[in-house]
């Protein structure tokens, strides 16, 4: 008879792997940083494992484990290291894997993984289109789709997307783009008269954006953490 | 088939029940079967605008639980034949309204009648979803200040979302925009919203504007509907914003503000 309640079974887990030409804990954190920026809630808590092939030097890995502990990642051990390594990272109290056992095979399967990838991320994005007034207290939400309106969004109304919105009529509520953290999103409306425009988390009220573009046409994006507005046309 | 129509706003005290009173009376004078159906579970104010207080005996809510039938209940207008009031119940509250109920006794009165009228309460809990849910028309009372644009426009997207027709994919709910206390006056001083405004905001067919006037509390004090009062400026509003309901193409009145003669400048207008 087998017993259900206790059971030690292999299981293949995807893990982001970390290929960095200077391990110093410094270096690690800034390029992190930088990453993590474009994206931070796709990469929040994700389990990541270093490659040390090409390492000549054991790098500091308490140090980088607490690098990793501050930018909200989980340090799960290294792989393609040395036995000299292996010793250093377990001291760490990290685990060491394997990497797949030959090696040219293993990089033409990662180039054809970046294809795919590519294949996948640049997919036709969807569009959610709806054509009529959004009133107060409405809430329109398109996940992982662009959101177009063909309406004007009243005051105490909420549209919120994934991707980017236009609205062809009047934005008096609350626009969200880029919910899921692109910055790249931006958000399109015919008459700028919102509560609130908010892009991958960052967010600016009514007053920030009373100005030139109030009461008219814009585009409003995100770039080096700032507002931008732009005409439409 | 009966036309129901929802009188509704969202915010209170902007006078839904005076708006459903002169225009369920108006609809009547033209000799259309019309019942108007106080939903304010509670608080009861049409039968006293429609001046019938006193003749109250059954109510909606007693129908609705079977305690009598429609024809006990419903209380015929001494002035127009063709007119019946549907008082709410003044010891039961908005819970006491099932959707079976209310649409059993709307299929009752379509039957027999050619517009039902659909007195909502206000605020946006279960008595004024009732009221909107099976309605075919809907006439949006608002006044001209920011609040009550704004409940106006809250009204306006549980109606196209929480609706019978909005639920059942059938062709939406025609709203209607009734802008009520309007002041031309207060308007040019800045005080008051435009119908321009409010228009822009709510993005609905504007069916009529009612001026701020002394005629409408003396008509509810005296329990007369505002619209037999022709002499008086809101009861001739009344009265095209009745023919503009029936389809008639009648020009906008009360918009600008009046030149006051000499006289009426001494004595006041």
């Amino acid at each position: 008879m087998s017993d259900h309640s206790f059971e030690l079974k292999g299981s293949l887990f995807p893990l982001s792997v970390l290929y960095c030409q200077d391990l110093s804990a410094a270096a690690v954190k800034t390029q992190l940083q930088q990453k993590l920026a474009q994206a931070p809630a796709f990469f929040y808590r994700a389990p990541v494992v270093i490659n040390v092939e090409s390492v000549t030097q054991a790098p500091d890995f308490a140090a980088i484990a607490e690098v990793f502990k501050e930018l909200e990642l989980v340090l799960v051990g290294v792989c393609g290291a040395s036995a000299e390594l292996k010793k250093v990272a377990q001291a760490a109290g990290l685990a060491s894997l394997q990497l797949s056992k030959s090696k040219t095979p293993a990089k033409e399967s990662k180039e054809k993984e970046t294809k795919t990838e590519a294949a996948v991320a640049a997919p036709v994005m969807e569009t959610k289109v709806v054509e009529q007034n959004i009133r107060s207290g409405q809430q329109i939400y398109a996940k992982g789709a662009d959101l177009v309106i063909r309406g004007t969004v009243g005051a105490g109304a909420e549209v919120i997307a994934d991707g980017n919105i236009h609205i062809y009529g009047t934005l008096r509520g609350k626009a969200i783009a880029g919910a899921a953290g692109d910055s790249q999103k931006r958000v399109f409306c015919h008459k700028l008269e919102a509560e609130l425009i908010s892009i991958a988390g960052s967010y600016w009220l009514s007053d920030s954006l009373q100005g030139e573009y109030w009461g008219k046409s814009a585009c409003i994006g995100l770039q080096d953490d700032k507002l931008v507005l732009a005409d439409l046309l | 088939m009966a036309k129901i129509i929802v009188v509704t706003s969202g915010k209170g005290g902007v006078g839904k029940t005076t708006s459903s009173a002169a225009i369920g009376t108006g609809i009547a004078m033209r000799g259309f079967k019309t019942v108007i159906i106080d939903f304010d579970i509670g608080l009861r104010n049409l039968d006293l605008i429609m001046g019938c207080e006193r003749r109250v005996v059954y109510d909606f809510v007693n129908v609705i639980n079977g305690e009598a039938n429609l024809k006990q209940a419903m209380i015929k207008d001494k002035r127009i034949d063709t007119l019946f009031i549907l008082p709410a119940s003044q010891t039961r509250d908005k819970d006491a309204l099932s959707k079976e109920g209310v649409e059993r006794i709307l299929n009752e009165l379509a039957e027999e009648f050619d517009y039902i009228i659909c007195d909502s309460p206000a605020g946006i809990e279960s008595g004024a979803m009732m009221a909107l849910y099976f309605a075919d028309e809907a006439i949006v009372v608002t006044n001209p200040e920011v609040s009550s644009v704004r409940d106006s426009d809250r009204i306006l997207g549980m109606l196209s979302s929480k609706s019978r027709r909005a639920e059942q994919g059938l062709p939406g709910i025609k709203e209607h925009l009734l802008l009520t206390r309007y002041n031309p006056e207060r308007v040019v001083k800045g005080e008051m919203l435009s119908v321009e405004d409010v228009g822009e905001i709510l993005a609905i067919k504007l069916l009529g504007v009612i001026p701020e006037s002394q005629a409408v509390l003396n008509a509810s004090n005296s329990g007369t509907p505002v619209i037999l009062d022709e002499e008086s400026d809101a009861g001739q509003a009344y009265l095209d914003t009745v023919a503009r309901l029936l389809g008639e193409d009648v020009p906008f009145r009360f918009l600008n503000v009046e030149k006051k003669g000499l006289l009426k400048r001494i004595f006041g207008g």
